[in-house]
């Protein structure tokens, strides 16, 4: 790996967005077939699946909400998805997203705010300056990644929209398109894919409304155009392909906590001592041998004080 | 006939073991920093899934010969029943040894815990213990000492193991039963058979049925 693992926040550490970008050629080269060989990955060969739909995004900014630790490599976190829009074999969204089509995207924005509206994305991604946020991402089956994300905090966009008092819990729902997408046209989950924040869970600068990643914008099979990441949450609840953002009053129904009440809450804090669906104390980061604990909020303490007084057992 | 399709058929039961092996060490075996990686980005899980597959086919495989050898007239397939049977076993051990050792890394605490607290865990541990004794007794010295009667009832075993398995399958996936479910129809079908055939003679006690092979099914 290009990266080195260090102790400090310096931008210097941070593997500047060159050294990315020519991985792609680096890949396409002569070594390939070794590189492939010792990888394993088929996909290797035709790096146009990757490449196709993404652009570089320029004028990031660096963040001090970011890690230091190990990037996953972009390879694992594009052909290792929790898609089921597309398929629940993780292998596939790759193939599958290939062709999904990002562009025209329009966002609703509704419920308890002023101005029910229809925003284009790209007018929507332009809300606040693209900030690089490296965080982890755990996910409830006990392995986890670290991804250099790129968008804004949800609070840039809360604040335009201005929702009204009434609104204690923002709603995200994502796209239903069968004809798009092969998993939707069964009802392994019930489509579309809704999450949901508590209003104060959804200010709180670590949330993040994400339109990229490595550099680029997001991968089809991880999200694009459009997603929400909540880092100190299970992986579920950062929704992928978001249609519409809506403010409301009463904790939404997610799309998990109704497939199965008792192993998936709305909350869904990563905690190693609240084990609903498997046992949590330990995670699989991917691309390391041995496990490793897993820290109460994602390692993110700064939200702990979303929950003082809350008892985390009970509202899981 | 059989004397030469044995090897082939024991060699073909080594192939997915076989496959797994090289998927994990990959072209480089000397080089442990690439190991795992022909099975994904999550080799750990790749290996669960891969071994824990090829127990519940190979249990199958295994409750299939009886009807098979009856419907098919074909009685030489008891030749082949043990051999899929210890597969079953092997596989199971891979699949138990990979729970252990690199999932849970031998921590003893969490291993107990799982197997108390988590049910998915509970009944696929008891999947496991159960082919034990039907591995331990599966050969023809086993037979002699325990006598064919008590032989045979210890062997039913596989009937609650194999249900164990596919339990221990749907408990643990997420949302998409489709595969548990297509292993557990399967399953149903072979055990249906069984039932139709142990319950015809005293639901018709007037048909001599005639073609049935020698020893009683089990």
């Amino acid at each position: 790996m290009l990266i080195k693992k260090s102790d400090g926040i310096l931008s210097s550490e941070i593997t500047p967005k060159d050294l990315y970008l020519n991985r792609r050629k680096f890949l396409a080269g002569a070594s390939m077939t070794a590189v492939a060989a010792g990888i394993g990955i088929k996909e290797l060969l035709s790096p146009s699946a990757r490449a196709a739909a993404t652009e570089k995004i320029e004028g990031l900014q660096k963040s001090p909400l970011s890690t230091n630790e190990r990037i996953t490599p972009i390879n694992t976190v594009t052909h290792y998805n929790n898609y089921y829009e597309f398929s629940t074999e993780k292998e596939e969204p790759a193939g599958l997203a290939k062709d999904f089509r990002t562009r025209p995207w329009t966002v609703t924005i509704d419920g308890h705010v002023p101005k029910k509206q229809k925003l284009d994305i790209d007018s929507l991604i332009k809300f606040a300056p693209p900030e690089e946020r490296i965080y982890r991402l755990r996910c409830v089956e006990g392995w986890s990644i670290v991804v250099p994300w790129i968008g804004f905090s949800l609070s840039e966009l809360i604040k335009r929209v201005q929702p009204l008092g009434k609104a204690k819990y923002v709603q995200f729902t994502s796209i239903y398109d069968p004809g798009q997408m092969p998993g939707q046209r069964r009802q392994v989950l019930d489509w579309p894919y809704v999450e949901g924040l508590r209003m104060d869970e959804a200010m709180h600068p670590l949330t993040l409304v994400c339109f990229g990643m490595y550099g680029e914008t997001l991968a089809n099979q991880d999200g694009a155009p459009l997603r929400i990441i909540v880092p100190w949450k299970y992986g579920f609840k950062s929704a992928k392909g978001i249609v519409k953002i809506s403010f409301v009053e009463h904790e939404p129904m997610t799309t998990w906590n109704i497939a199965n009440p008792h192993d998936f809450g709305f909350y869904s804090n990563v905690n190693p001592n609240v084990e609903r669906y498997h046992s949590q104390a330990y995670e699989r980061r991917l691309g390391e041998f041995r496990p490793r604990p897993t820290l109460l909020f994602n390692g993110y303490d700064q939200v702990s004080s979303l929950y003082s007084g809350m008892d985390l057992a009970k509202n899981y | 006939m059989i004397r030469v399709l044995k090897p082939i058929v024991f060699l073909a039961c080594l192939v997915p073991f076989g496959v797994l092996l090289y998927q994990f060490f990959g072209l480089h075996p000397t080089d442990m920093t690439t190991w795992g990686a022909g099975l994904g980005a999550n080799p750990v899980e790749a290996l669960e899934h891969g071994t824990g597959d090829w127990v519940l086919r190979f249990l199958l495989i295994t409750l299939a010969i009886t009807p098979l050898r009856q419907l098919l007239r074909i009685p030489s397939l008891i030749r082949f029943r043990r051999m899929f049977g210890l597969f079953a076993f092997f596989y199971a051990c891979l699949h138990f040894a990979t729970y252990l050792g690199l999932d849970k890394f031998l921590n003893v605490h969490e291993i107990l815990a799982d197997v108390v607290k988590r049910k998915y865990i509970t009944v696929g541990f008891a999947a496991f213990v159960l082919l034990v004794p039907l591995a331990f007794t599966s050969t023809a010295g086993w037979i002699r000492r325990l006598g064919g009667k008590r032989w045979r009832a210890l062997h039913r075993l596989i009937y609650a193991s194999a249900i164990a398995g596919v339990i221990h399958y749907l408990w643990l996936v997420k949302a998409d039963i489709r595969k548990p479910l297509i292993y557990g129809a399967i399953l149903a079908v072979l055990l249906a058979y069984r039932l139709f055939v142990w319950l015809r003679p005293k639901l018709l006690p007037d048909r001599v049925s005639s073609g049935r092979l020698t020893a009683p099914t089990t």
